[in-house]
């Protein structure tokens, strides 16, 4: 083994110490730039209307807001959700729809009369029920998990979804 | 009068005395003007060094995207619930401030060509051959960081289609496998687009690509000088790495100072660019922003400017089963081609009209990109969600049961896909003169059970519903 000259011993103190300072700021740069990617959202349920104001066979779009928004979020604190009610009661009572098609997750519009959902992008088509009926859409809308409590229709927060769910 | 003869020769001295100093104590003579008057090969004193403006003329643009960059940042506001108005206010009330917004506009259009165009002319002029590998590579991740810029620079618009387009984005990353729900949600800056979307892609705009781009053009420029300007291919002469860098170095004993023999082709085609520009911006001002971005809205038809409009098509058209192929492996097989082009074929016939292939691989790509934002410019696929209605020529004079038929035709969205004489959406086959393809019987089948793309409507027309659609349909002969 060769003993390590001076000037080599002196180049891998510097690139050591250059390195120590790029981990020292880089470690809480990073840690601070992916931490949202971590932050699990609550699982809180929130109210979008009185389970009244749904009739039955209707489909309704109803907007919800973020429960603790960041206070310059403006609008986009809101998310918009298609409601349909089939029945009375019972747990088939309510269908909750993200408005995103699920082809590229542009907002799907309710034909009320033809009763089909339409996607604006690309012409993704739904039934009432959500199921694919037509277009390039690879499965149906993607559904809200919902509670009624009291009066009130309640839906589960959700992240923004995605075709691998 | 001679004395204030004098005064004034030496007041007009005074300019030139200025500048030596100047020269001297910033050793500009061994600095700036030595790399200015680096030489250039002989050849372009000819016409041929019109073909090498190019590069110049994107920095100058370059430079001009960052001066008003710089000033549309002094005004705008990077915050959800400001951006669009601070947008509005540059554009509508600010002095000058649509021309200032326009000159960026139009810009970042005049980037995205000029890179493309200076690419085209340093493949087909073979000049990223040998030794100059590495300007191409370099220059291949300067085009990278331009479309970055593109890209986001549309996002900062903050109106209902860069909202949207910020979701179908993370959609599309999504596509990616493994990482694909990772990548969306670092496109969205956490779970949902919200409050911390648009701050993130306004720092990647301003700051993070900028200095990706600083870097790199420090390195291409460096690379530049350091080679030197490729001379103008000649056919039949090939590039031999073991002799070119000696015929290269005499063939620069005998070349011309870049500065000003050669630069000034490129100050007087910067300066057409630059003032093209400016005459746009001025004449037509900054681009109209759409509604304000409210999710809640879903009436939205997001569209790219029209330098990525042919990417959007080719989204629209391919089978869907291919798209998450395409949408990740495409850009990837265009960029992977890019940088291996100079690492494949670093020496060998240089002269456009050796290599037919390399003239495909300009021409074909051109062709159908150029079709594809045709394409896109149509967007036949798009249903129409809007102003629906039958021109007077179709309903006039038609019995009850077809009057309420063309009524459904409506009510009932057969209008968002389907035409009849110019009016209604292309998605679906025009029905025109559909009488005469399909009898009544027919009719009736395809609206009750749908098919090939067509949604089953059985469940959402009565039988009394579907005759009267198809006895108006049966009209349309």
């Amino acid at each position: 083994m060769t003993p390590l000259g001076r000037r080599a011993f002196l180049t891998r103190v510097t690139l050591g110490l250059s390195g120590a300072i790029a981990a020292l700021v880089g470690i809480p740069i990073v840690g601070y730039l992916i931490a949202p990617l971590f932050r699990t959202l609550p699982v809180d349920f929130v109210e979008v209307g009185k389970v009244a104001d749904f009739a039955v066979g209707q489909t309704k779009l109803v907007s919800v807001r973020d429960p603790s928004p960041l206070a310059w979020a403006g609008q986009t604190a809101d998310t918009a959700l298609w409601v349909r009610r089939r029945q009375d009661s019972g747990p088939l009572m309510f269908q909750v729809f993200n408005v995103n098609c699920t082809h590229l997750g542009c907002p799907v519009n309710w034909q009320a009369s033809a009763e089909i959902f339409l996607c604006p992008c690309h012409g993704g088509v739904y039934y009432a029920d959500g199921t694919v009926a037509g277009g390039p859409p690879p499965r149906p809308l993607f559904e809200r998990e919902w509670q009624v409590a009291g009066d009130s229709l309640r839906v589960r927060q959700a992240p923004l979804p995605t075709s691998r769910g | 009068m001679i004395r204030l003869r004098l005064l004034l020769a030496r007041f007009a001295a005074w300019p030139g005395h200025v500048a030596s100093w100047l020269g001297e104590r910033f050793e500009l003579e061994d600095s700036v003007l030595a790399v200015l008057k680096h030489p250039v090969p002989r050849e372009l004193e000819r016409p041929v060094g019109w073909w090498y403006v190019f590069g110049s003329a994107t920095l100058a643009v370059f430079v001009v995207q960052i001066a008003t960059g710089v000033g549309l940042a002094m005004t705008y506001v990077p915050a959800p619930n400001s951006a669009y108005d601070s947008l509005q206010f540059i554009s509508h009330d600010a002095t000058l401030g649509s021309v200032v917004r326009g000159i960026h506009y139009f810009g970042a259009g005049a980037m995205v060509v000029l890179v493309l165009v200076h690419m085209t002319q340093v493949y087909l002029f073979g000049a990223f051959k040998f030794p100059r590998e590495a300007n191409w590579l370099s220059g291949s991740l300067l085009l990278l960081a331009t479309l970055a810029m593109a890209f986001t620079g549309q996002l900062l618009r903050w109106d209902q289609d860069a909202f949207w387009s910020v979701v179908v984005a993370a959609e599309q990353a999504a596509q990616a496998p493994v990482i694909g729900d990772w990548l969306a949600h670092l496109v969205v800056a956490g779970a949902n687009v919200g409050g911390a979307t648009l701050t993130r892609f306004y720092a990647t705009h301003v700051f993070l690509i900028p200095a990706a781009i600083f870097g790199l053009l420090g390195i291409h420029l460096y690379l530049v000088i350091k080679r030197g300007i490729s001379e103008p291919p000649v056919a039949g002469l090939t590039v031999d790495r073991r002799s070119y860098r000696q015929r290269y170095a005499a063939m620069l004993e005998r070349g011309i100072p870049f500065w000003p023999d050669a630069a000034w082709r490129d100050a007087a085609v910067s300066t057409l660019v630059v003032a093209g520009i400016v005459v746009l911006a001025a004449a037509i001002g900054a681009p109209q922003l759409g509604k304000p971005p409210d999710p809640t809205v879903v009436v939205a038809d997001p569209r790219p400017d029209w330098y990525f409009l042919g990417y959007f098509a080719l989204l629209a058209l391919i089978p869907p089963a291919t798209e998450a192929l395409v949408i990740v492996g495409l850009p990837l097989l265009a960029f992977v081609f890019l940088f291996l082009v100079p690492i494949l074929w670093p020496d060998g016939e240089r002269h456009w009209s050796r290599r037919p292939v390399a003239i495909a691989a300009v021409a074909l790509p051109f062709v159908g990109y150029v079709a594809l934002t045709v394409a896109g410019l149509e967007s036949p696929w798009v249903p129409r969600l809007e102003g629906a209605s039958l021109p007077a020529s179709v309903t006039r004079g038609l019995d009850a049961p077809a009057l309420h038929g063309a009524q459904l035709f409506i009510d009932k969205s057969c209008w968002a896909c389907h035409q009849i004489d110019g009016s209604g959406g292309r998605k679906g086959p025009d029905l025109t003169h559909v009488a005469s393809r399909l009898s009544r019987d027919q009719l009736i089948a395809r609206i009750a059970n749908g098919g090939g793309g067509m949604p089953a409507f059985a469940g959402s027309v009565t039988p009394a519903e579907l005759d009267d659609l198809a006895a108006f349909l049966q009209t349309r002969r």
